[in-house]
């Protein structure tokens, strides 16, 4: 089997960017999962974001690991360097080419093997380091390619297709990303596009390491009455925080920063993006602060404890700071630093060996 | 051996008391007059209270190898008083704190013993308590002082250098020193035969470790991205590449950072942050040791099928896990040959000493982009951790990096369609780009399954065009690493082949050889793949001897597999004790193994070495 490209066909009605690009300038490969998979739910949500925020996309990098998941990086964004790297890395791969290249929009594409099993100290040291980057974990709480096997997020008492029970406890990426530090934490259903699609825009935007945690049913091996992370199941248990508007920086923003629009559905809340964007979330009902680290941590708990599943944005941090604000890198992409600023040079050498006789 | 100029000597301490500084001014002191010197440190793994020595060559041949014996020991350690005073030669001395009553240990034959009260004194003249340990250590420096006829100018200039603004630690360093002198002169007769004198013979060198001149070679060839984890002996590396770049890279203006460094979580976060930035056009590098090697394995295949430049620094050990970190080897020389799985090869770099870890880093970055794959620069402990006596480091400004095949923005729009994968030159060696050059380059990379277009495939054909690119693209990078250096003498009947830190014992041993009849050709293997020249050797002697310093005969089954030339012909001459080579080892081997007298050597099985007792110190 080989990739399969997809016809170059343009219609000309096509809804067109600020970059003149289409939707279509954004798409990948053809798609080689099952059909119905919840990631191609995410691709598609990915596609739009890109699209609807002008991102150009060859200054994007799509960074992956191994899995089901991180073959999607193939099936958006051609016009993007890709990397599929080795199974559970892809948080040191991107740690490194951001570290290159501050310049690139980053998204890394994980699972829950690639991110909770094989992946989990690189996951949890991206986070500490606050690589700029948008990291969406695709959720499906099973290990696809390999036929079905429990995965680290598979909850207790979850059945395979074989029958057999899951007795091990989960973990949660979402609470694990909290307790760690993360400066944007979100949880979506990748059949929720009108939610995930602004939270992928606020996960772009944000100057730092970015988590979605999106739950992504499996048709094939985890779409049953036993999983927690079938198609029913989430639908049934979803239990939304809130509902995210981005107001892009090149509009004027003329609704008011905070309290509610009257609409009765809770209170709007702005939060202004590195880039001047403003990111406009609607708490549903109760009034839901997501710059509170241990009430996110909470929410989700309780949420846990009533068999829910809280979803949106749950935290973030405005104010935080990248890997390269806190290594106080130059502005400049550092592989465009010229080498004559790089180099001591022969003087600089011969009065440094003064120091070795 | 020893005389004038000529002599070596070693001081037992326990480590964590401050000795290190105490040895490092005896070395610096006799390189400042212009004497040839060697300094070794055995150090345990440990911070504070295992034995640790500190072995000092004077030679004034210039031989830099680690000696046999010693002539004279200091031994400040009780635990290790009766190992220490085995290794002095017959006819040497014995300098200990008298402080106690001469231990039965230490009291042997054949030898003088001379005592210092050096604790007491120290106890007597200062007063706060680390006062009195760390200043025990350079009144032993001021008896050496007297005893070896070191330039007290000399060291007071070096003491001014260290201590110039802390008045209080200066004046009492230099009353240390004039107790141990002043003491020694009193009541010994200095110097003694074997001392020093003014040379003029280290005005063009420096002192330098091997980590140290290693990082310097990552900042000069351009290196914005180090990524490590923290591992015995590779750890000084980044920390000297840190204090260079803070140095040399910091935004006059701005106070800004042109470098990342990022300490990793474990070694294969490391290697991954470096493949990602050779991946996105930095030169990034880690370093580290043969436990790191392992863990980073994956990514080293990664990197070799994606054809992703990276330089990795092993700085070799003794493993694997506890036990002997702190112990050199040369253990890792099969593993990085084809580290990974699947069928992969990578090209290696072997500097024999400091200079050459600094010209061979630079050369391993421009390797890395030109070949686009992993690079190694395989160093080792003795070679990192110790300070060698080596030529001053030049550097030629017209330097540029070699950036390889990489095309770019305005390169893109002149062609029809960028094949990631596509050979157009023939020599294996495809063009790359960097992500963000334009949407014309983009590719998607990808372990093995790709076909020359950087498409996924799961063809064989499609897989095995590709693989057997890859397998020229590394052959021919055997012309372009640094050629074997060859020593070849008239009449010579054996031949030697070395790497690494072994170079040195080796080179005093051909000489050594020869003084007793034997005449030795010599090669020191210095990059990997093998170039022609190589072999060429091997098949030019009827046998030759290999000296490598593991176990299992790594380069001699290297040099088998690579070259075709059959293992009898090469006897293995291995040194695995975790110590830095002798010269003596060397020699006693091949005259082990020549017997009787210049009749050609008989190649032994390859299971059974040459030699399989360690330093059983063969009179030469």
């Amino acid at each position: 089997m080989t990739s399969i490209a997809k016809p170059p066909v343009r219609h000309p009605g096509l809804e067109k960017n600020a970059l003149g690009l289409t939707k279509r300038d954004y798409e990948g490969s053809m798609s080689t999962l099952c059909a119905g998979c919840g990631h191609d739910s995410v691709t598609a949500a990915l596609i739009q974001a890109f699209f609807e925020l002008s991102v150009p996309p060859h200054r994007a990098a799509k960074m992956s690991g191994i899995g089901c998941s991180s073959k999607t990086t193939a099936y958006f964004m051609k016009q993007s360097h890709g990397f599929n790297g080795v199974h559970g890395r892809m948080p040191s791969l991107a740690t490194g080419a951001n570290a290159a290249n501050r310049g690139l929009v980053y998204v890394g594409i994980s699972g829950d093997g690639d991110s909770l099993s094989i992946g989990l100290g690189q996951f949890c040291h991206a986070i500490r380091r606050n690589v700029d980057l948008l990291y969406v974990l695709e959720n499906n709480g099973v290990y696809g390619l390999t036929k079905g096997q429990f995965s680290a997020s598979s909850d207790v008492g979850s059945t395979s297709k074989r029958g057999e029970a899951n007795v091990q406890p989960p973990i949660d990426p979402v609470l694990t990303a909290l307790s760690l530090g993360a400066t944007f934490v979100a949880r979506s259903f990748s059949g929720d596009k009108a939610q995930l699609v602004p939270i992928i825009k606020a996960g772009l935007l944000h100057s730092g390491f970015a988590l979605i945690d999106v739950i992504s049913p499996c048709v094939s091996f985890n779409d049953h009455d036993g999983s927690t992370k079938s198609y029913r199941y989430t639908r049934e248990h979803d239990h939304e925080v809130g509902s995210v508007d981005l107001v892009p920086m090149r509009r004027e923003i003329t609704a008011p920063p905070v309290n509610g629009d009257g609409a009765g559905d809770g209170k709007v809340m702005a939060i202004a993006m590195h880039d001047g964007t403003v990111m406009r979330f609607r708490s549903v009902g109760e009034e839901y602060d997501p710059s509170n680290r241990d009430a996110a941590y909470a929410h989700v708990r309780e949420s846990q404890q009533r068999g829910e599943i809280a979803t949106g944005l749950l935290y973030i941090d405005e104010h935080t700071k990248d890997m390269h604000a806190l290594n106080g890198t130059v502005d400049e992409a550092l592989i465009d630093v010229p080498f004559e600023s790089l180099c001591p040079g022969s003087a600089a050498l011969e009065e440094l060996q003064a120091e070795f006789r | 051996m020893s005389g004038i100029n000529d002599f070596a000597f070693k001081i037992a301490t326990v480590n964590g008391t401050g000795s290190a500084s105490a040895n490092g001014l005896l070395m610096q002191a006799i390189f400042r007059m212009g004497i040839p010197v060697t300094g070794k440190n055995i150090f345990p793994s440990n911070i504070q209270g295992l034995p640790t020595w500190y072995e000092i060559r004077v030679s004034k041949d210039g031989y830099t190898a680690r000696p046999e014996q010693v002539d004279l020991v200091v031994a400040m350690n009780n635990a290790t008083y009766a190992k220490d005073v085995a290794t002095v030669r017959p006819g040497g001395y014995l300098l200990y704190d008298s402080s106690w009553p001469l231990d039965d240990a230490l009291v042997r034959e054949g030898i003088t013993i001379l005592g210092v009260p050096f604790g007491k004194m120290c106890v007597e003249a200062f007063e706060r308590d680390r006062d009195r340990t760390l200043l025990r250590n350079i009144a032993y420096v001021g008896s050496l002082a007297a005893l070896l006829d070191i330039d007290m100018d000399v060291i007071g200039e070096m003491l001014h250098e260290k201590f110039g603004k802390k008045r209080s630690l200066l004046e009492a360093n230099f009353r240390a020193i004039r107790l141990g002198s002043e003491f020694a002169k009193k009541e010994f007769e200095c110097p003694l035969p074997f001392r020093l004198e003014r040379l003029n013979a280290t005005g063009h060198s420096i002192l330098m470790d091997g980590n140290t001149a290693a990082a310097l070679g990552a900042v000069f060839a351009g290196a914005t991205v180090g990524a490590w984890y923290p591992i015995t002996p590779a750890t000084s590396v980044m920390e000297a590449f840190k204090e260079y770049c803070q140095r040399f890279r910091v935004d006059a203006a701005t106070g800004r950072k042109k470098f990342c460094i990022v300490q990793a979580e474990d070694e294969l976060s490391a290697a991954g942050i470096v493949i990602g930035a050779g991946w996105a056009g930095a030169r990034a590098f880690t370093s580290t040791a043969g436990p790191g090697i392992s863990l980073m394995q994956e990514f080293i295949g990664l990197a070799y099928y994606g054809e992703i430049p990276a330089v990795l620094y092993d700085i070799q050990r003794t493993g694997p896990s506890t036990g002997m970190p702190t112990r050199t080897q040369q253990g890792d020389l099969l593993t990085i040959a084809y580290a990974s799985h699947g069928d992969t090869k990578h090209i290696a770099l072997f500097p024999a000493n400091p200079e050459e870890c600094f010209y061979m880093a630079v050369e391993a970055f421009d390797l890395a982009e030109r070949f686009q794959t992993p690079v190694f620069l395989v160093s080792d402990l003795d070679i990192g951790m110790n300070d060698w006596m080596c030529r001053r480091l030049t550097w030629d400004d017209r330097y540029r990096p070699d950036r390889g095949k990489v095309l770019n923005a305005e390169e893109l729009e002149t062609i029809q369609r960028f094949s990631r994968y596509l050979d157009v030159d023939g020599d294996g060696i495809t063009a790359r780009t960097i992500p963000g050059a334009g949407a014309k380059g983009a590719y998607f990379t990808r372990g093995s399954g790709h076909d020359k277009h950087g498409l996924y495939t799961e063809e064989s054909d499609d897989y095995q065009e590709v693989v057997d690119r890859l397998s020229r693209k590394i052959a021919g990078a055997a012309k372009a690493v640094p050629a074997p250096e060859v020593h070849v003498q008239e009449h010579a009947t054996i031949g030697l082949v070395s790497i690494g830190g072994c170079h040195a014992a080796v080179l005093e041993a051909v000489d050594r050889l020869r003084a007793a009849g034997i005449i030795a050709d010599y090669m020191r293997i210095r990059g990997f793949p093998f170039d022609t020249p190589v072999a060429d050797f091997l098949t030019k002697h009827p046998s030759t001897f290999v000296v490598e310093q593991n176990r299992d005969a790594q380069l001699r089954s290297l040099l088998a597999i690579e070259t075709g030339v059959a293992r009898d012909r090469m006897i293995p001459v291995l040194d695995y004790g975790g110590l830095p080579l002798t010269a003596e080892r060397v020699v006693s081997a091949v005259r082990a193994s020549i017997a009787p007298a210049s009749a050609p050597a008989s190649p032994v099985s390859p299971d059974a070495p040459a030699t399989t007792t360690r330093r059983k110190g063969v009179p030469v």
